[in-house]
């Protein structure tokens, strides 16, 4: 069979495997060349930055670059006892040039965050050197030791080491609300000044919540529009698809006038006798807020889905299930909501998603309580301009949600994405 | 929905608590939006219905908010709305013109690695926003794009596309090769292929994908915060400081005009699915 195979020829008399297997080539690049626009543009403005967060926020090289000579003398240092006088040599001759270039105040900026005390000693050592105090000729070691009791301290010294390797986790530490301790070992902050931890725990639950409560509303509004005749369910469409395609601002600013204290719901609330008129209850820079406007928010997001999956599923199989016995709970349960599955983890996991990053509708509605992860990412690369820290924190996240994302992947399939 | 004579009467009370549910679910969806309309015409300056609007009082009813919002002294609404409108729709024709590319691409059955470059053209619809904005906040102050119209428009592509790539390739999913390959057996060049035989049965998908890459830029706030100077806010921008700062009946008539913006938009979306499921003909 082979040989005869073989002696199948084109019309240019080259083998048609050999003529097809290029022509495959070519339409592979084709197809490759037609993303490649978009897929270099994404690289370049997206992917590759993304890239650098994670570099920025472990990058820890400007003490590295700053005390060359300091770091390369410590290698041989034990760190027990003050180091020997090759190191305060080194350290000398560093900040000369770090003096010459003013450049000591970073320095001293920086190792106050790995140890209080710096900042003075740093100052003081800088006057001594532009006065020309120091003499090169006698021991170093003494000298530096005599300008201030903290330089004699070893601890100040072992700190200054801790600051060597030019890459550093201390941000993603912070993160987690831990820290390097004296000794270079993980340890945990305060109990009382544990603020990540409860924004991460926050985020979190009001995810999971919005998510739970955007299931239980969206179900039956999805099984109705899926279940009444076209002519109803297009109009209640409507419902869903104009809040999913107007402003998100203009529905925050709807829930800021409708659940304000003088609002309509609390009106309303007064006119049916629910609470008294001097006691209206406060929903608005709360949980509450947050929960019943991030809901309605994300509600289309559960719903869609939901609708495409429950559109497929044939009603005979209902009519099936109750002619053979079942209850029409019995029938629900054991024919038809195994069948919406696949809707239900696309709904959920596309809310969730979009609830743990969500920013704009809890920083208005949610008040002290509404700041959640996002927020502080915000705060941290607008207002402290701690960016490494904001790289570190945004990293964080975008792991969880990668994981989330890849169980979507597993459950539903990217390309199974439906919009509308 | 009416239930048949014989239903057992606990089943007829779930039903009708199943009706009720979900009435109070298409109301808690809609209401929100409604509430904007009558309040923007509020003579006063308070955002809760006056006295008077309750007794449907006509002096209690104004224009005097649109006519702020228009003509308003230092008012920075008729910037904002002329650069939302110029960043979206340069957006728009970016993202769907690299979008419909990548698509087209992507649903050849020649495709290398689809999965992978998939994830990866819609990765900036997954990542939460505050991520993509701190990223590209980076690259665009590093190429000196921060706060320019550029800049912006370039963050929108990056945010719009996926969805025309969504979009495209569910449309092409039920697309016939077929007709291509007759264009070309008949003597068509590709080029000429694409712009009378692929582009015109594709539209609908184009364009609805171009309607959400529109609106994606229209109402996007949190890179644009990242990104904007005093010279490039956008509506979206302006909404937030003045939700944040004091909330003046203005911002009501803008989100009023937004609304029926929105109206215009979903009907146009609506009217495209039809169109292309007809088309397709899975339409029922």
């Amino acid at each position: 069979m082979s040989s005869e195979t073989k002696q199948i020829l084109t019309t240019d008399g080259i083998p048609l495997e050999v003529s097809l297997k290029k022509a495959e080539k070519k339409n592979k690049i084709k197809a490759f060349l037609l993303v490649a626009p978009l897929l270099l543009f994404l690289f370049i403005t997206y992917v590759f930055p993304i890239g650098e967060m994670f570099t920025r926020s472990i990058d820890d090289k400007m003490i590295t670059n700053m005390l060359p000579k300091t770091f390369k003398a410590m290698e041989k240092w034990d760190g027990k006892e003050l180091p020997p006088e090759e190191v305060f040599a080194g350290f000398y001759l560093d900040f000369k040039v770090l003096v010459k270039n003013q450049e000591q105040g970073k320095l001293g900026q920086r190792l106050n965050k790995e140890k209080n005390g710096f900042n003075s000693i740093v100052k003081k050592l800088m006057r001594q050197i532009k006065r020309n105090k120091i003499d090169e000729t006698i021991s170093i070691k003494e000298q530096i030791m005599k300008i201030h009791k903290r330089w004699r301290n070893v601890e100040y010294w072992q700190a200054i080491k801790r600051t060597a390797p030019p890459y550093t986790m201390a941000k993603y530490l912070k993160g987690m609300d831990m820290y390097y301790a004296a000794d270079g070992s993980i340890a945990q902050v305060d109990e009382d000044r544990r603020i990540h931890r409860i924004l991460w725990l926050r985020t979190l639950e009001i995810a999971l919540f919005v998510t739970i409560f955007c299931f239980l509303m969206g179900y039956p509004i999805a099984h109705l529009l899926a279940t009444l005749p076209m002519k109803y369910s297009n109009l209640l469409m409507i419902c869903v698809l104009l809040p999913f395609w107007t402003s998100l601002l203009v529905r925050t600013a709807s829930w800021m006038i409708l659940l304000q204290q003088q609002g309509v719901v609390n009106d309303f609330f007064v006119m049916i006798g629910l609470v008294a008129d001097n006691n209206r209850p406060e929903m608005m820079y709360n949980k509450v807020g947050t929960y019943v406007a991030m809901t309605q928010i994300l509600l289309p997001f559960m719903v869609l889905p939901l609708y495409s999956v429950m559109k497929t599923i044939s009603p005979s199989l209902m009519r099936a299930g109750k002619s053979l016995g079942g209850t029409p709970f019995v029938a629900f349960w054991k024919v038809y909501f195994p069948l919406t599955i696949p809707g239900i983890g696309a709904g959920c996991l596309l809310v969730f998603i979009l609830a743990i990053g969500y920013y704009i509708t809890p920083a208005l509605v949610g008040g002290a309580s509404g700041t959640l992860i996002s927020n502080h990412i915000a705060y941290h690369m607008k207002e402290t301009l701690d960016w490494s820290f904001a790289s570190a924190m945004g990293l964080m996240l975008l792991t969880g949600v990668l994981v989330v994302y890849w169980i979507y992947n597993k459950l539903v399939g990217v390309d199974n994405i439906k919009l509308g | 929905m009416a239930l048949p004579t014989y239903t057992e009467t606990r089943y007829r009370i779930w039903h009708y608590f199943y009706i009720g549910f979900c009435t109070f679910v298409f109301i808690f969806l809609i209401a929100p939006l409604f509430v904007i309309f009558p309040l923007s015409f509020n003579a006063e300056e308070f955002l809760v219905f006056s006295e008077g609007m309750k007794n449907l009082d006509p002096d209690a009813f104004s224009l005097r908010w649109y006519h702020e919002m228009v003509y308003g002294t230092k008012n920075p609404w008729g910037l904002a709305a002329k650069n939302s409108f110029i960043i979206a729709i340069f957006a728009t024709i970016g993202s769907i013109i690299l979008g419909t590319l990548a698509a087209l691409g992507l649903s050849s059955r020649h495709m290398p690695y689809k999965g992978l470059i998939m994830a990866v053209l819609i990765s900036p619809m997954i990542v939460p926003l505050i991520i993509s904005g701190v990223a590209i906040f980076f690259f665009m102050a590093k190429v000196g794009l921060a706060a320019t119209h550029t800049g912006i428009i370039l963050a929108h592509i990056i945010l719009g596309t996926p969805f025309v790539v969504i979009t495209v390739t569910a449309t092409l999913s039920g697309f016939d090769h077929s007709v291509t390959r007759a264009a070309s057996s008949l003597g068509s060049n590709p080029v000429n292929t694409f712009m009378k035989i692929t582009l015109p049965l594709i539209l609908p998908g184009v364009i609805s994908g171009g309607l959400f890459a529109f609106v994606t830029s229209f109402d996007e706030v949190v890179v644009v915060l990242f990104l904007a100077g005093l010279d490039n806010t956008t509506i979206p921008v302006q909404m937030w400081t003045g939700l944040r700062e004091q909330l003046s009946p203005t911002i009501l008539a803008v989100a009023t005009c937004l609304i029926i913006l929105s109206t215009l938009i979903l009907v146009t979306a609506e009217l495209l699915r039809r169109r292309s499921e007809r088309l397709r003909g899975i339409s029922r």
